[in-house]
């Protein structure tokens, strides 16, 4: 690790001033990503700027047709809390499927969804749900937040704060982990709402991504069987030491009828 | 005043009294005054000559004392790292032995091959003043597959190692395998791979070095599985430095596994830098270091051919095999897949005639060396799978083929076609308690249950000997070892009665200050915690070959038991005089001098006493003091065995394979603890479901960039892999140790792959699939389902 400067602030705006005031600055939030990368000598940052100490940042809250989730609420509060288990079953059990218990207590949601690795969890049900990624500046629809590989619209200084989650009929994530690192080699969260079917995949290309095909084939009838024949393009899916591209095609399919039971179960 | 805890008795382990509650005493806890710390700059290629390293901005950096580089090894005239085994081929010509300099030397031959050494004030100014070093590479194409690198074509990476073959190595009968295979009814046939493993210890390698000008000698702490070696190959052949000028301290170490059982060449830098900044020097491997530096195992390519009459009977068996070696000879690197593969063809089996060929190759890769196992469970998976498949084609069950073909418990000592000969085994009771154990007469219950949720369940068998205790020296010797393998203890019983036992091999897990401390127990009737066992330090041991191939309890158990013996031999001489009896009239038994017949008894304490207080005592004719010492050289190797069987279950639609049941059965002679005996079984056939299921050491062919080195890509074993496991002893005795003990360190990891692959195997045969490749990987099952020969569903 190299040396840096470290900053707690308590205010959100402080923490934006800090990060737009110091260049090659880094928000942490659990650290979960970001840390191994510096003991690695990966990352240099100048400064750290810790976002821990946001007490507005933290907690879960229920708004009726929504649930607002804080940026820095740890996956371990998200997976027992029983407001997201009773609205959202599928996002808490998604929560409780990140990564170990040490991560889970650490990792944050905000983390996770600013840090948009292409095999991490929770962009799945952001994109999945439809959500609202809210940050210190604006709100962004979880379509138009994922931009790619470790890319979001996120601005240089910008902050999320919250993740709002319009509450679905049903929903549900089914993760094939990766054996070594338990991150999603295809993780499918499937979300039915009273005007549609959303479909999101993560792990099996550079970032996550809707499937039309399937969401068109589950509005008209919501059951695995709708999309059992329903086979994904191995073109531009990820292929490595792991899994090659056509076997996460065929893993999308298997995962996603596996959400689809799972949102019905 | 505690008890007597003896042998087959199952007491708490001593050791992990300090390890559970934080007091461990590893290397990377200790700290020496003025200590600086030390980095290592390794190849980022695989292979690249290495045209010059500009260290002067390195030098410039806050806080480096000194960068040292190949130049400066050759400068002072070092040795380059000893290979202790000298294999031949066929012809008796020697394998090619280039030189492994502790620092490379006009060109690097893996990625993660030792460049230059940084020593800094912290490990931060070492970090920074080595990224500063300027390294000029002249990049060449790299070769990290055996079968790639014999190819004529093949980037070399020696001038004087054509074909990059190290040894073209064989045993046994060419002509008689031959003649065989023409009288065959049946020949079975096998292409298979056996992965690559990375060992990954909890604990990282790390050593710290110090030297004192005023006694001009040198202290070692180094995370090592033999000091004694360590000291002997690193003093005597690499740095010059004179043994009694030279200690090396091998503490509390976590976790070996064949890993930390090699001289590296780490320690010889740090030990020299020492001397050179004249003040302590410590390095800690970080985990990502470890992947690219800690010796890996097993890579092995094999074409095997059964030959079988009509009724299933073996008549020869033929295995043709590329062993990997990586860039360089590690310490018992060519011994690997040769020797300790080689003679273990034969199995439990009577087959007559066996020849086997090992191509020993060097590629740009981390050296092969031994890991768990270290060569048998490689013999073992050949000679596993090839009887399934034999069993399969010639439609015979898969149990019965093995009854035909096993040694009865009434043939040994059993003479193989292949050098060893076993002393006592009974693979029959091993295989029939097995399947009870197994429950195998209901699995077409279970395997019916598992279809009717779409899933694939299948059964596998390992009936399987190893040979360890390594090892006799004679016969090593015969066979190209360059140093003995024999074993010391010495048994220090103190004026009051308690004993501290100074022994040569070395506890990094297997519970060794429990069971050797119960060995004295037993024998001599001190309280069980009136023993300590003292190992790892050149200066409190006499001597020791250290721990490795199941041979601690096998041949330091044997050296503790002799040296005992002595200690009771010389206290019956002491209760002779005090008694006034003769000395052929005394007994010893529980903790008790008697004259026979008599009530007249000496207390063990009361001879101690007497011995390091002698008033009364003949001293004539005796030596005060009551401590004995013993070497012992076993005689042959030990022959644990036993039957594995493994139940897994196969989802087709992800191609995941679950172990769901687990049943091992193993002889390994007289059992001392059977908790410890018991854990190390379940150890080790963990860490052989691991090669089965999960692990692989992947290189890119071309770069040489280890693609799986990390815990995020290299898969280990994990708890919820696995199922509660049935594991029992089905004990003979060995005829030639002194407590008829076999050893059972490797035993699970030799035994389990089979049993696992062999399952899998069964699992998808209506499928027509004949052989999976380690590891069963769900791509690669689900690959398989997609070629396989007939359509995939459930039964």
């Amino acid at each position: 690790m190299k040396p840096f400067a470290y900053h707690q602030p308590d205010q959100i705006p402080a923490a934006a001033k800090l990060l737009a005031s110091i260049d090659d600055s880094k928000l942490v939030a659990g650290g979960m990503t970001l840390i191994p990368t510096l003991k690695q000598r990966l990352a240099s940052p100048v400064a750290l700027v810790d976002l821990s100490r946001l007490g507005s940042l933290k907690g879960i809250t229920d708004d009726g047709a929504t649930i607002t989730i804080g940026a820095m609420t740890p996956h371990a509060v998200v997976a027992s809390s029983k407001l997201v288990q009773t609205k959202i079953p599928g996002l808490a059990a998604l929560a409780s499927m990140i990564g170990d218990p040490a991560v889970r207590s650490r990792g944050t949601i905000g983390g996770s969804v600013a840090n948009n690795d292409p095999a991490a969890d929770y962009p799945a049900g952001v994109l999945g749900l439809g959500a609202t990624v809210i940050t210190s500046t604006r709100e962004i629809a979880a379509d138009k937040f994922f931009l790619g590989l470790f890319e979001t619209a996120l601005q240089p200084g910008e902050i999320i704060t919250a993740i709002r989650f319009p509450v679905p009929l049903k929903a549900g994530y089914a993760k094939f982990k990766a054996p070594a690192s338990r991150y999603a080699l295809v993780g499918v969260f499937v979300a039915k709402f009273a005007d549609g079917v959303r479909v999101a995949v993560t792990g099996a290309g550079p970032g996550v991504f809707r499937v039309p095909p399937m969401e068109a084939a589950l509005s008209g009838n919501f059951d695995a069987s709708a999309i059992a024949a329903i086979k994904i393009d191995n073109d531009g899916l990820t292929s490595d030491i792991h899994a090659e591209a056509d076997y996460r095609a065929h893993l999308v399919t298997v995962m996603a009828k596996r959400a689809v039971d799972a949102a019905l179960s | 005043m505690g008890n007597v805890i003896g042998i087959g008795a199952a007491p708490k382990r001593k050791e992990d009294q300090r390890f559970l509650t934080g007091r461990g005493n590893y290397v990377s806890d200790i700290k020496r005054p003025g200590m600086t710390a030390g980095v290592f700059v390794r190849s980022p290629h695989g292979h690249a000559v290495l045209r010059g390293i500009d260290k002067s901005a390195a030098l410039a950096s806050p806080g480096v004392i000194a960068v040292l580089t190949g130049d400066d090894v050759a400068d002072d005239g070092l040795g380059s790292l000893p290979c202790g085994w000298g294999i031949s081929d066929a012809k008796g010509v020697p394998m090619k032995e280039p030189p492994f300099p502790m620092l490379a030397q006009d060109k690097v031959r893996f990625v993660g091959d030792m460049v230059a050494f940084v020593v800094a004030e912290t490990p931060e100014q070492a970090n920074a003043g080595a990224e500063l070093l300027k390294i000029d590479y002249e990049v060449l194409p790299s070769v990290v597959g055996v079968l790639e690198a014999v190819r004529p074509d093949a980037p070399q990476l020696f001038d004087d190692v054509p074909n990059n073959i190290c040894c073209d190595w064989e045993l046994g009968d060419k002509a008689a395998v031959e003649s065989a295979f023409k009288k065959a009814a049946h020949v079975a046939k096998l292409s298979l791979v056996n992965n690559r493993l990375i060992g990954n210890p909890m604990e990282p390698r790390a050593a710290i070095a110090e030297y004192e000008p005023g006694t001009d000698r040198f202290t070692l702490w180094t995370t090592s599985q033999f000091p004694h070696v360590v000291r002997f190959l690193m003093g005597a052949l690499v740095l010059n430095i004179p043994q009694h000028k030279l200690r090396v301290v091998a503490p509390d170490v976590g976790g070996g596994f064949g890993v930390k059982q090699f001289h590296y060449g780490e320690e010889a830098v740090i030990t020299w830098a020492a001397k050179r900044v004249r003040r302590p020097v410590k390095w800690v491997a970080s985990r990502s270091e470890g992947y690219v530096s800690d010796r890996h195992g097993r890579d092995h390519v094999t074409e095997a051919e059964l030959a079988l009459d009509e009724t299933g009977k073996f008549l020869a068996f033929r295995v043709n095999t590329l062993a990997n070696m990586g860039g360089y000879l590690s310490t018992f690197g060519p011994n690997i897949p040769t020797n300790l593969y080689g003679p273990l063809l034969g199995g439990v089996y009577t087959t007559p005639a066996i020849y086997c060929n090992v191509k020993v190759v060097f590629t740009n890769t981390v050296p092969v060396d031994a890991y768990r196992g270290a060569g048998r469970p490689e013999a073992t998976f050949v000679l596993e799978r090839i009887v399934d498949v034999a069993a399969s084609e010639m439609g015979i069950d898969r149990v019965e083929i093995r009854r035909r073909n096993m040694i009865p418990k009434e043939a040994y000592p059993y003479q193989t076609p292949v050098l060893v000969q076993y002393d006592s085994g009974d693979p029959v009771g091993c295989l029939d308690g097995a399947l009870v154990a197994a429950d195998v007469k209901n699995f077409g219950v279970r395997k019916a249950a598992s279809a009717s949720k779409g899933k694939f369940r299948g059964l596998g068998y390992s009936t399987y000997v190893e040979a360890c205790g390594l090892a006799p020296s004679r016969f090593a010797g015969r066979l190209g070892a360059r140093g003995g393998l024999y074993e010391s203890a010495t048994v220090r019983v103190h004026p009051t009665g308690q004993v501290t036992v100074m022994i040569g091999t070395h506890n990094h897990g297997q519970g060794h200050e429990t069971t050797f401390a119960q060995i004295v127990s037993d024998k001599l009737g001190v309280a069980f915690e009136n023993v300590d066992i003292v190992f790892g330090d050149t200066d409190r041991v006499q001597f020791g070959m250290g721990t490795y191939g199941s041979r601690s309890l096998v041949v330091g158990g044997a050296a503790l038991s002799k040296a005992t013996d002595k200690v009771i031999v010389k206290g019956k001489k002491i209760a002779a005089h005090l008694l006034e009896a003769s000395e052929a009239d005394i007994q010893f038994e529980a903790g008790k001098f008697s004259v026979a017949g008599t009530d007249r008894i000496k207390t063990f304490e009361e001879i101690a006493g007497a011995a390091y207080v002698p008033h009364n005592y003949p001293l004539e004719v005796l030596e005060p003091g009551l401590e004995e010492q013993a070497y012992y050289d076993p005689v042959n190797f030990t022959y644990p065995g036993g039957c594995h069987i493994a139940e897994v279950e196969v989802d087709p639609e992800t191609g995941t394979v679950t172990l769901v049941n687990y049943t091992a059965v193993d002889d390994v002679g007289t059992v001392i603890n059977p908790m410890i005996v018991e854990g190390q079984l379940h150890g080790g056939i963990v860490q052989g479901v691991g090669q089965a299921l999960f692990e692989n050491a992947v290189y890119d062919e071309g770069s040489g960039q280890l693609l799986s080195g990390s815990l995020m890509d290299y898969c280990m074993p994990r708890a919820d892999h696995l199922p509660m496991m049935k594991v029992a002893t089905h004990s003979t005795l060995c005829t030639h140790t002194p407590m008829g003990v076999k050893g059972c360190g490797e035993v699970g990891t030799i035994g389990s792959p089979a049993a696992v692959i062999n399952a899998v195997v069964d699992a998808l045969s209506h499928l027509g699939v004949t052989h999976v490749d380690m590891p069963a990987t769900p791509n690669r099952i689900w690959r398989l389902l997609q070629n396989a020969s007939l359509p995939v569903a459930a039964e």
